[in-house]
């Protein structure tokens, strides 16, 4: 058995808000609540959900850009949340971050040659300065920038190439895991494609593993190896990509592949989901999707489903799973 | 396409584009210039007593006449120029220095820093200037380095207030988190990713914080409490001019165009260079 990079074992973060100005009455919003999963080097972890599902959330809590409530994290093997000062440095050389915005993720003031070299002057990963402009430029050149770039500022470059600087600052130190926030949502279609190949490429040479968070399901599908889908902070259903995209078990996974437009459409009229995603602050009970289900009984408003393993590696939280496709084969 | 323009480079362009903005920056350097080499372009000893002299009007030999001890008033005027740029200048960096640094830990570190910087500012920027300006002369006694010192400590307010709000944007930044990411410690944010993004505001606010230092510097010399006699200041010479106003206007006109056109000057410079270093209005 493989021992996963990253492991993530019950991760939560709640905020803890008010209700109304004058109320005194303490409320929690939950993020993120229990997101558990495994990431294996070489492998994608592809994470899909509406806007404000917590999929940002999670993954910030995992590198602890913002301290998680509770949970574990183990990188390599070891507790990532527990770690203080030199190990924490020295262990945030492995997991990197690559953000969605090419635009506000890169400092106006600094050269490319100071933004890619930042990581490696932080973790002192070179001996001096001219063994680390080599690396700088090697990198440079790997992310299909021309080295003679390196003196010139962001604000000279198109999206597409502000993030393969992005990449280039993500990869120079040779993590083992490489977290994608929605890395091709900001770029044209022609170039998005390219800076997937490019991440697929690192990924083969390196085995790298990434976590890709994205809304555009068709990248995911293109990309991921595993699928998770999140709604309201939790994990509603997860397995393998091709079987999830295939055979979505949870009703939501089906609604979300129903919304992509499809260019071979077999006449279905795309069942659309009905309403807004209910208020974070104040959360359905039981199921939390029962609110917007078109196959919600009267047990889903009072109990919450499990997160079961129904078939190897496919595990989904619904009392009824593919519901859906038992109604399909009903004419 | 690739253009090869540094900010600056950007901000000096646009700067050139304003006229008003292009005629103050020659008075401003016309005006450092004969700070800088006031002994040479004086046409006499600013302190040398002539007392034949005394009280005479402007001619070709004195241009803006002499004072009553028979000094030559424009040689006090140069002289008075070198006090006043000095004391905007030096007053005005400390007041950086410690605006900065106060703005940047309220703005990055927030909670209970935040509010303890925070009701500092409130408390310096309720306090009237002049009349703690004062307080604060008596305390330390008259003298240039006290000036400096005095109205430098008072006018660091308005920097923090402004580098707060700046940092309270920028530290949401992808750049600033991403440098968090990579173990990044605090103060390489600080000074590696907030400063030079802090550096336009404080070009402004140097800039627009000059005119104010002048005009306290006037007042205070005005009221006794400024440079030590017999050092020449445009607002000790007013002070010195009030008894002859009545018939010897041209005292007190000179020293106090001075004032006016050096205030002025550096307002309008602020005034353009906020709008050439303003990120919002570029395209």
């Amino acid at each position: 058995m493989r021992e996963p990079v990253l492991k993530v074992e019950h991760l939560k973060k709640y905020y803890p808000i008010r209700k109304g100005a004058f109320s005194r009455e303490k409320a929690v919003v939950r993020a993120c609540d229990d997101v558990s999963f495994e990431l294996y080097a070489g492998e994608t972890l592809g994470i899909v959900g509406e806007s404000g599902c917590g999929k940002t959330t999670t993954i910030q809590s995992v590198i602890r850009l913002i301290e998680p409530t509770d949970g574990r994290i183990w990188l390599n093997g070891q507790d990532f949340r527990t770690m203080k000062g030199e190990e924490l440095k020295r262990a945030r050389q492995k997991l990197k971050l690559i953000f969605q915005d090419p635009y506000s993720s890169l400092n106006p003031r600094m050269t490319v040659k100071e933004i890619v070299s930042e990581p490696l002057e932080i973790a002192g990963a070179c001996k001096d300065k001219a063994e680390r402009d080599r690396r700088v430029l090697e990198t440079m050149e790997q992310v299909g920038l021309d080295p003679s770039y390196q003196d010139r500022y962001p604000h000279e470059f198109s999206g597409g190439q502000r993030q393969r600087i992005g990449i280039a600052r993500a990869i120079v130190l040779r993590p083992d895991v490489v977290i994608c926030d929605e890395p091709v949502s900001a770029l044209d279609v022609s170039i998005q494609a390219k800076i997937i190949n490019l991440l697929r490429r690192f990924q083969r040479e390196r085995e790298l593993a990434y976590i890709f968070i994205s809304h555009d399901l068709g990248v995911v599908r293109h990309i991921a190896h595993r699928v998770l889908v999140m709604y309201l902070g939790c994990v509603v259903e997860e397995g393998e990509s091709r079987e999830l995209f295939a055979h979505p078990l949870h009703p939501y996974t089906r609604a979300l592949l129903d919304s992509v437009p499809r260019m071979d459409s077999d006449g279905r009229p795309a069942a659309a989901l009905q309403g807004d995603v209910p208020s974070p602050a104040d959360p359905p009970s039981g199921c939390l999707f029962h609110t917007r289900c078109p196959y919600a009984r009267e047990v889903c408003a009072k109990q919450a489903p499990e997160l079961r393993e129904l078939k190897s590696g496919h595990k989904c939280a619904c009392h009824f799973p593919g519901a859906h496709e038992k109604e399909e084969e009903q004419p | 396409m690739l253009t090869y323009q540094g900010y600056y480079r950007e901000s000096w362009e646009l700067l050139k584009k304003d006229p008003l903005a292009m005629i103050s920056l020659a008075v401003v350097v016309v005006l450092v210039v004969v700070a800088l080499f006031a002994p040479l372009i004086a046409p006499y000893d600013p302190d040398k007593q002539v007392l034949r002299q005394k009280l005479m009007d402007p001619c070709l030999e004195h241009w803006f006449g002499c004072d009553e001890h028979g000094r030559d008033i424009l040689s006090r005027c140069i002289y008075g120029c070198r006090v006043s740029l000095s004391v905007g200048l030096v007053s005005q960096l400390i007041a950086t220095v410690i605006g900065y640094f106060m703005g940047v830990c309220a703005g990055y570190f927030g909670g209970k820093v935040d509010a303890a910087i925070s009701f500092l500012i409130q408390v310096f920027s309720s306090l009237p200037d002049l009349l703690l300006a004062m307080a604060l002369m008596f305390a330390l006694g008259s003298g240039l380095l006290n000036l400096y010192i005095s109205l430098g400590v008072l006018a660091w307010s308005r920097t923090a207030r402004l580098i707060r709000g700046t940092v309270l944007q920028l530290k949401e930044k992808e750049y600033v988190r991403s440098c968090k990411v990579d173990g990044g410690g605090d103060l390489r944010i600080i000074l590696r990713h907030l400063l030079p993004n802090c550096i336009p505001t404080l070009i402004i606010t140097i800039t627009m914080g000059i005119p104010s230092a002048i005009l306290s510097e006037a007042s205070l010399s005005f009221l006794g409490l400024g440079v030590r006699s017999p050092m020449a200041s445009w607002g000790s010479m007013i002070a010195a001019s009030q008894d002859y106003f009545r018939h010897k206007a041209f005292y007190s006109l000179f020293p106090g165009l001075c004032i006016i056109v050096a205030v002025i000057a550096f307002n309008t410079l602020g005034d353009g260079l906020r709008d050439a270093l303003d990120p919002k209005l570029r395209k």
